[in-house]
């Protein structure tokens, strides 16, 4: 592999992304932050004030991790979903396919720029909650890394969805039927010591619990799961889903006939 | 060294459909190849395993001696592709198309914009550099394609149905500036519909027809086969009697033009000295169909018509 190459390979996939990111901000940026917004004022502000605390915080400070989470997850996820089956939908894929770029180098260029995108609505996401509460970061390394790796984690599971996905209803079913469902029940409203047992084991088999408590482990410092086992899953879901991806890429599933 | 070595390949689509059926093809470095064949012959196919777009079935492909099994990314360095459909991002701009196709081809952001800046100046597509690609007529997308796919400067440019829906000057264009970089060394392969395009700009010509490669070879060896040629004289008094040519098969048509076949070993000089015998004054003189027109329907005929004895 010709690492100069993909190098330059990968930063101009990146380039591409985030100056589409940001030619349509107002698709891309403003409505998850409006989303958060109504979150905060009506989950937090109205409702909060009724539910008192969570796990010692008022319920404004509890679900801002969760929401942070949240908007980086489905924005990392969205970014390269629309952006990888729109290019494969305008055959413009084809810029790269024929490329001496390695199909790597595609994977990470598009997982970046979805990184970059879900970092970029977390932090104005964060800029909201700043109005509403006081965050204050315990553990800033947890903090990064756990946003990190979650971006990566739903970005590689995007650009999955991208691959198999033949028209536009195909991207759209992962997030309306998985996504969303599996992050609501993800510990980002509520803490999973609320449920009865039965359904606090079955919370345990949502990864998307972990992620959220151990963002809000490294923001608050507390946490319904072990961070070491959220850390493991991240690191799991991260050589699968990129393992996965390439070998989809190097068969040319979807991409080539 | 061969620009491009084809041997035995083969594909069959998930569908069943056989598209190709081991074709054998050498184009030298330098070349200006056209790849003829009607709808649905392979040509594309072709074409799409060369540059990787079509995974084959069988068969081998080395591009300057770098196969595409062993030495994809060597193979892929080498090539630059005008696809038959537009590719375009519609909504990235002129000047970053050009950027960014160069970034995926390893060339550093100084050289990526100077290069950019080359091609979108040759292709006269400077000016619309900060338009998107979606605002570009039908001619500009096209060139457009052209200039990505020159953008980091290959050795074997492959156009597939280049002027297919372009008008005529902008055809004329495209051809004076194709014929430019391959005299300055570039291998070019084209697949057309347009037979003159092929006449006019390709040194040597493969016929594809149902996975087959029919015909292969210079282009003036091909022409050499065809075995008689129409003419259509405008005479300069169609209303006087028909001229008498006893040597030449010919009919006068109803315009008052006349129709002469020109058969093997006849000269378009004994034709004039038998109508300047007769005092026949010719304005002006065409072909009546394309030469290599008449070749290829032939060739694909002929072929149909083995098959149909085959079975």
């Amino acid at each position: 592999m010709n690492l100069a190459l993909n190098t330059v390979a990968i930063a101009t996939v990146v380039q591409k992304e985030v100056v589409r990111v940001l030619r349509i901000w107002l698709q891309t940026i403003v409505p998850p932050a409006i989303t958060m917004t109504l979150y905060f004022i009506i989950f937090g502000n109205l409702i909060g004030r009724r539910i008192g605390t969570m796990d010692g915080f008022d319920y404004m400070s509890y679900i801002a991790p969760g929401l942070i989470m949240m908007s980086v997850i489905t924005n990392s996820y969205g970014n390269v979903v629309s952006s990888f089956f729109g290019a494969k939908f305008g055959r413009h894929i084809e810029e790269m396919l024929v490329a001496p770029m390695s199909n790597a180098a595609i994977i990470i260029g598009h997982v970046a720029g979805g990184v970059l995108r879900g970092l970029m609505v977390g932090a104005l996401v964060t800029c909201v909650a700043l109005f509403f509460t006081r965050l204050h970061v315990e553990h800033l390394l947890v903090t990064i890394s756990v946003v990190l790796l979650s971006s990566i984690v739903f970005s590689l599971a995007g650009f999955i969805n991208a691959i198999f996905a033949k028209k536009f209803d195909d991207i759209s079913i992962v997030p309306t039927f998985v996504l969303t469902p599996l992050t609501y029940l993800g510990g980002v409203f509520y803490s999973i010591s609320l449920l009865p047992e039965f359904w606090q084991n079955v919370s345990r088999a949502n990864p998307i619990l972990y992620m959220v408590n151990a963002f809000r482990y490294g923001i608050l410092g507390t946490s319904d799961i072990e961070i070491a086992t959220a850390y493991a899953i991240l690191l799991v879901f991260v050589v699968l889903l990129f393992s996965f991806s390439l070998m989809l890429m190097n068969r040319g599933v979807g991409i080539r006939e | 060294m061969k620009a491009l070595s084809i041997k035995g390949l083969e594909k069959t689509y998930q569908s069943g459909n056989q598209a190709l059926r081991g074709i054998d093809l050498e184009v030298g470095a330098g070349d200006f190849y056209a790849l003829l064949g009607p709808n649905g012959a392979g040509k594309t196919t072709a074409i799409g395993i060369v540059t990787s777009l079509v995974n084959k079935t069988a068969g081998t492909v080395e591009i300057f001696g770098h196969s595409i099994d062993r030495e994809l990314g060597a193979a892929k360095a080498c090539i630059g592709l005008v696809p038959q459909e537009i590719n375009l991002n519609l909504w990235e701009s002129v000047h970053n198309t050009l950027l960014y196709q160069a970034g995926y081809y390893g060339l550093g952001r100084k050289l990526a914009r100077a290069r950019t800046e080359k091609y979108l100046k040759e292709l006269r597509l400077w000016d619309r550099r900060k338009d998107s690609a979606r605002s570009l007529s039908g001619g500009m997308k096209r060139r457009l394609m052209i200039a990505r796919a020159l953008v980091h400067e290959p050795k074997l440019l492959i156009l597939d149905e280049p002027t297919a829906g372009v008008d005529i000057e902008i055809r004329r264009s495209m051809w004076e500036f194709l014929t430019r970089i391959n005299e300055a060394g570039t291998t070019i392969i084209l697949t057309t519909h347009y037979l003159e395009e092929a006449e006019s700009l390709c040194r040597r010509v493969a016929i594809i027809d149902e996975g087959r490669i029919v015909e292969d070879a210079k282009m003036s060896t091909i022409l050499r086969k065809l075995q008689h040629e129409t003419f259509v004289l405008s005479l300069v008094e169609p209303g006087a009697n028909k001229p008498r040519l006893t040597a030449f098969e010919n009919v006068m048509r109803d315009d008052g033009e006349l129709e002469v076949i020109i058969g093997p070993g006849q000269s378009l000089n004994e034709l004039f000295a038998e109508l300047n015998a007769q005092n026949v004054r010719v304005a002006s003189m065409r072909n009546k169909a394309n030469r290599l027109e008449e070749l290829f329907l032939r060739l694909v005929e002929s072929n149909s018509d083995a098959r149909d004895a085959d079975a």
